[in-house]
């Protein structure tokens, strides 16, 4: 589509998964196209020389018609599998960010755009991406559902209030993109909109340092715990039964009604909001709410906190 | 059957033709329903996934002897309005008008019971968005269990009351045919419709009153 | 000869009244029974939301020329595209063919004195006046900013406005479309004539049919969830919204399980028109009968299968975006097969490109344009980019106004001798169809564009890059409106000043050209007995008919 496009409008492309999703559009165009002029072909051809009056040749054709409907039939159908194997490949790689990624987190709410990088830079209605790394972006609502795109990255994910998603991307250009909110969100919806800086990665890295930089997520996360009184319970001096957090992050959970769950962020997201909802084997369900008194923003830093608990494990409070 | 006498409506050839019309007419109505109640059976089985202990948990607060009282008062209903469907079409207007004022006796019983029990459930507070409080740690899944007990038979409640004037209707139309047997093609129709009513019960009966830990 | 002529001599008892000239008291229509009339009460009412619908759509357009959304208030426009994807779809697409067209036509087309149920049907008007009633009064009070798609948990805590009135006026609206699919369900299952097998059926009976079983399956789903909707907003009980325990995806669910569905209603009606208007006027029997009956009934079966492909980008899981994928794709094997049995037709045929055809013809056009770009949006990765951006609104007004209101208007014009005794003034007809053509395109096709570049939909302002194809598109708009109003106001005049219609004036088959035009209260003075298939044209015959009578004229 960049072919088509660039030279008549402003059309960026820059992430590596974009070159393959124009290749995709390309493909489905080169085929539509063909269909579409064929349909509009044969009608033109059949209107001139079938029109009432022409002295054209009218002879009913003897012949069955099963063969020409199972051809056009037939044909569509291998050719839609093929596209649909085709798309759905792509759309798997979409689902699955690689290992090494840079972890943003956003908070979506009417109307506008709250990043928290985990250095702890924080910006609203923009986002500062290093060139050529893996960004996972873990996005959350506040109130409606939004969605998070980019068009230059060729990438969108619905941001729903109450359950983390994920989308990521490898940007690939330097330059300013344009961030759309692309799910109807109330009144200001068409004003839910920002930019996507590509910096090179020394640069983002100076970046980091300037500006609203405050401490890094998990530092904040952890004088959270302390001063919400996480740490009352959840410590080995408590003399409350509560569940040691230190290596949590990304293990398997039993729970009280025999399942296992892993420790993700959605689970420890619903263990700080909504405490009974799943209960860890062996623990009565004695931990209060913390709905209505916690922002996104801060859950999404205790949850910073306790993943940093599994990956340095003697930094236990 | 004696049909001689049934009046055509003008857009029918035949009675044969606008009996079965009716019918049919009737069972596309019920898919509709089972489909209207089929939205509200999908979230039931979306939040039970969510939150099974709370439903377990929830359940325990409904009262189940009065659940299994409406479930044989409904049956039994069921009972009679079969039996005056096949009466009608033998003319026997004494007993069919019996037989289905019993069925209409029998709903009111049905909805007086399930007043009584939406009557406690609100002392109790478990009415959701009005003060609802649950004990145990459970009231956020226990809250949609009761927002879905209400609505779920609070619609099968409005469904009962309907199908208990459409029998008593039945009742007073065959007290005063002259031919009771024309009218069998009304009282089959709105039998099926009172099965249909039945039919619900019977699903919602185990889903919020049997799931739950009594022991 | 077919055998609908040798019937015809016994039907055209001249001094008989037609059902417009039998009573003409305001009461007789109110209270008619009559599948015509009624018919034509609900031309009237949707002719009113259309209009209604239309005025907001040109509004939104003058306001989108302009990046800067300085016309009107964010508030404003939300609340316009509400009014225009409301009353569009509830209130005239989805009643229009079936109701209008349907209604009039279902009884004449299997020769019935008329539907099964004449009472519930007029009931049904008056059901849906009331729930159109609900919706103008959530308009005119304030307005309604959710969108058509109510989504949650915006429309149930955060939305602007009388959502429940609307929902409510939406839901009763339903319970018209429930009454009316079961009246017609029964009506062609226990109505049709001596001899109107199944594979007798005029392919626009077909169709009408399987949009019926979709009316009556789909519908109630969506009541339900417009109650819960409502339930949730009036008393703050949790249904949907996370904050209260709820679950949004389902909601998404819930709607796009009946509202997929009915798209299949916003096009199948119009599918049988098309067949029926190319089959007269190419004078040939429908290229694979059969298979254009069963791309219909694929059609619904499928169409209940894919309601996941509005939510590739919702969080739903990859495996379940894989398994609407594929069927969706599926599901457009039935109208590609239709369209290419359509085009197979016109060969060897003798065309004539009277009005109705050109909208016909138009139709294969933009309802081809926009099934081939329903591919794009099938395909998992490719609808990342594309969904709920312009490229979305292009396509399916390619296939809604594009598809839909081609063929109503193409069928208006067919059936409107039938309809009103009368003939609309041709020239005029064909010059408004190229004028709704053109104008449709200009509006439609730079929004693919717009799509493409990322411009997502339901924005009052938008970056200056994007302002080249607004304008023309804002730019074909106002021609489309030019083209939509003329139809508008030669029908009207000719209703007055038209020639008087002969009974069957298109030298076409099917059984409502055997009753005179416009039809007596009962349609047919006999009942007619069918002794043939559907679409006895003859291409060759029709062209020796004009042989012959140029011969006389030399």
């Amino acid at each position: 589509m960049k072919i088509l496009l660039t030279g008549t409008w402003e059309f960026p492309s820059a992430s590596e998964m974009a070159p393959q999703m124009d290749a995709l559009f390309m493909g489905l165009l080169v085929i539509s196209s063909l269909v579409a002029f064929a349909v509009a072909g044969f009608i033109v051809v059949f209107g001139i020389r079938y029109r009432r009056g022409s002295t054209a040749d009218r002879t009913p054709g003897h012949g069955s018609t099963m063969p020409i409907e199972i051809a056009w039939t037939a044909v569509p159908l291998a050719i839609f599998v093929a596209l649909f194997v085709w798309a759905a490949v792509l759309y798997f790689q979409m689902a699955r960010p690689p290992a090494n990624s840079v972890e943003v987190h956003v908070v979506a709410k009417q109307w506008m755009w709250k990043v928290q990088h985990p250095g702890g830079r924080r910006e609203i209605n923009e986002l500062h991406v290093p060139l050529g790394r893996p960004v996972v972006l873990v996005m959350i609502s506040q109130d409606v559902i939004h969605s998070f795109y980019v068009p230059a990255f060729r990438i969108k994910q619905d941001v729903l209030p109450g359950r983390y998603t994920r989308q990521w991307f490898i940007p690939n250009r330097i330059g300013r993109y344009h961030l759309f909110c692309a799910e109807y969100c109330g009144t200001d919806h068409s004003r839910m909109i920002g930019t996507v800086t590509v910096m090179q990665p020394p640069e983002y890295a100076r970046w980091q340092e300037t500006g609203d930089v405050g401490t890094s997520m998990a530092a904040v996360g952890r004088g959270l715990f302390m001063s919400r009184g996480c740490s009352g319970c959840h410590s080995v001096r408590s003399a409350i039964s509560a569940p040691l957090l230190d290596g949590v992050y990304g293990k398997p959970v039993a729970l009280s009604d025999g399942a296992t769950v892993i420790a993700d962020e959605g689970y420890i997201r619903d263990s700080i909001l909504l405490p009974n909802k799943q209960i860890a084997a062996g623990y009565s369900p004695v931990m209060p709410t913390f709905q209505g008194q916690l922002g996104e923003e801060e859950v999404a830093q205790l949850i910073a906190y306790i993943r940093s608990l599994t990956a340095k494990p003697e930094t236990s409070p | 059957m004696s049909e001689p006498t049934v009046p055509l409506a003008h857009q029918f050839e035949e009675p044969a033709q606008q009996q079965e019309a009716a019918t049919l007419g009737m069972w596309i109505f019920l898919a509709t329903e089972v489909l209207l109640f089929g939205g509200l059976f999908l979230a039931y089985i979306v939040y039970r996934d969510q939150a099974p202990q709370a439903f377990a948990a929830a359940s325990g607060k409904t009262m189940l002897v009065a659940g299994t009282i409406n479930t044989a008062v409904l049956l039994v209903s069921s009972y009679f309005v079969a039996n005056a469907v096949h009466l009608t079409t033998l003319g026997r207007r004494k007993v069919v008008v019996v037989l289905l004022l019993a069925a209409v006796l029998l709903a009111a019983v049905f909805l007086v019971i399930k007043g009584f029990e939406y009557h406690h459930k609100i002392e109790e507070g478990l009415f959701p968005g009005m003060n609802f409080h649950f004990p145990g740690g459970q009231a956020r899944g226990a809250q949609m269990f009761f927002v879905l007990y209400f609505t779920m038979t609070g619609l099968h409640a409005l469904h009962v009351a309907v199908g208990a004037a459409i029998l008593a209707v039945c009742a007073g139309k065959v007290l005063l045919s002259p031919d009771p047997a024309r009218l069998a093609t009304m009282v089959d129709v709105s039998g099926l419709y009172w099965h249909f009513v039945d039919i619900v019960w019977v699903f919602l009966f185990p889903l919020f009153y049997l799931i739950s830990h009594r022991s | 000869m077919n055998s609908f002529a040798l019937q015809a001599a016994p039907q055209t008892g001249a001094s008989e009244l037609d059902y417009l000239t039998e009573q003409r008291t305001i009461s007789s229509w109110l209270f008619t029974t009559d599948h015509k009339r009624v018919g034509i009460l609900y031309m009237l009412t949707i002719t009113l939301f259309f209009l209604i619908g239309g005025i907001a759509a040109t509004l939104m357009r003058l306001e989108l020329a302009t990046p800067a959304g300085d016309l009107m208030s964010s508030p404003t426009y939300n609340k316009l595209f509400t009014v225009h994807g409301v009353m569009m779809v509830w209130f005239f697409l989805i009643p229009s063919i079936p109701n209008v067209l349907g209604n009039f036509l279902i009884p004449l087309m299997i020769g019935a004195r008329d539907v099964a149920f004449p009472r519930l049907n007029i009931a049904s008007w008056y059901i849906f006046v009331c729930g159109g009633a609900f919706a103008l009064y959530a308009i005119l009070s304030g307005g309604v900013d959710t969108g058509w798609t109510f989504y949650t948990p915006y429309s149930s805590t955060y939305a602007n406005g009388h959502v429940i009135a609307m929902a409510v006026g939406i839901l009763i609206a339903g319970f018209s479309s429930i009454a009316t699919g079961l009246n017609f369900i029964v009506t062609i299952h226990k109505m049709r004539a001596p001899g109107m097998t199944w594979f007798r059926l005029p392919l626009f009976i077909w169709s009408m049919y399987t949009t019926s079983l979709i009316l009556v399956l789909a519908t109630p789903v969506l009541a339900i969830t417009l109650i819960l909707v409502s339930l949730e907003r009036g008393f703050g009980v949790g249904i949907f919204d996370p904050a209260l325990g709820g679950d949004p995806v389902l909601f998404q669910h819930l709607f796009w399980f009946y509202s997929h569905p009915a798209v299949y209603i916003m096009i199948l009606p119009g599918m049988g028109v098309i067949s029926e208007l190319i089959a007269c006027f190419a004078r040939k029997r429908i290229f694979g009968y059969r298979f254009v009956a069963f791309a219909s009934v694929a059609i619904a079966v499928f169409g209940f299968l894919v309601w996941g492909h509005h939510m590739f980008v919702s969080s739903q899981s990859v495996y379940a975006g894989m398994i609407f994928s594929i069927l969706s794709f599926l599901v457009s094997i039935p109208s590609a097969i239709k369209v290419f049995n359509w085009t197979a037709t016109l060969y060897k045929g003798s065309i004539r490109f009277d009005t109705p055809m050109l909208y016909a013809l138009g139709f294969i056009g933009l309802f081809t344009v926009g099934g081939l770009t329903g591919l794009f949006l099938a395909s998992l990765a490719m609808d990342v980019h594309l969904t709920d951006t312009y490229f979305i609104i292009a396509h399916f007004h390619y296939i809604m106004v594009g598809g839909m209101v081609m063929a109503y208007l193409g069928g208006l014009h067919f059936w409107w001798p039938k309809i009103s005794g009368r003939h609309y003034p041709e020239i005029l007809a064909r010059l408004s169809a190229l004028t709704i053509f053109l104008g449709f395109n200009l509006t439609f096709f730079p929004q693919f564009v717009l799509g493409v570049l990322g411009m997502p939909r339901r924005y009052h302002t938008y970056p200056d890059e994007f302002q080249l194809l607004n304008v023309l598109s804002s730019a074909g708009a106002s021609i489309l409106a030019v083209g939509y109003v003329l139809p508008l106001l030669y029908l009207l005049w000719s209703l007055r000043h038209g020639k008087r219609a002969e009974p069957n004036p298109w030298g076409a088959t099917g059984l409502e050209w055997i009753a005179p035009s416009p039809p007596p209260r009962d349609n047919f003075s006999t009942v007619p007995i069918v002794t043939e298939d559907p679409y006895a044209y003859n291409a060759q015959a029709a062209e020796a008919e004009i042989r012959k009578e140029e011969g006389v004229h030399v």
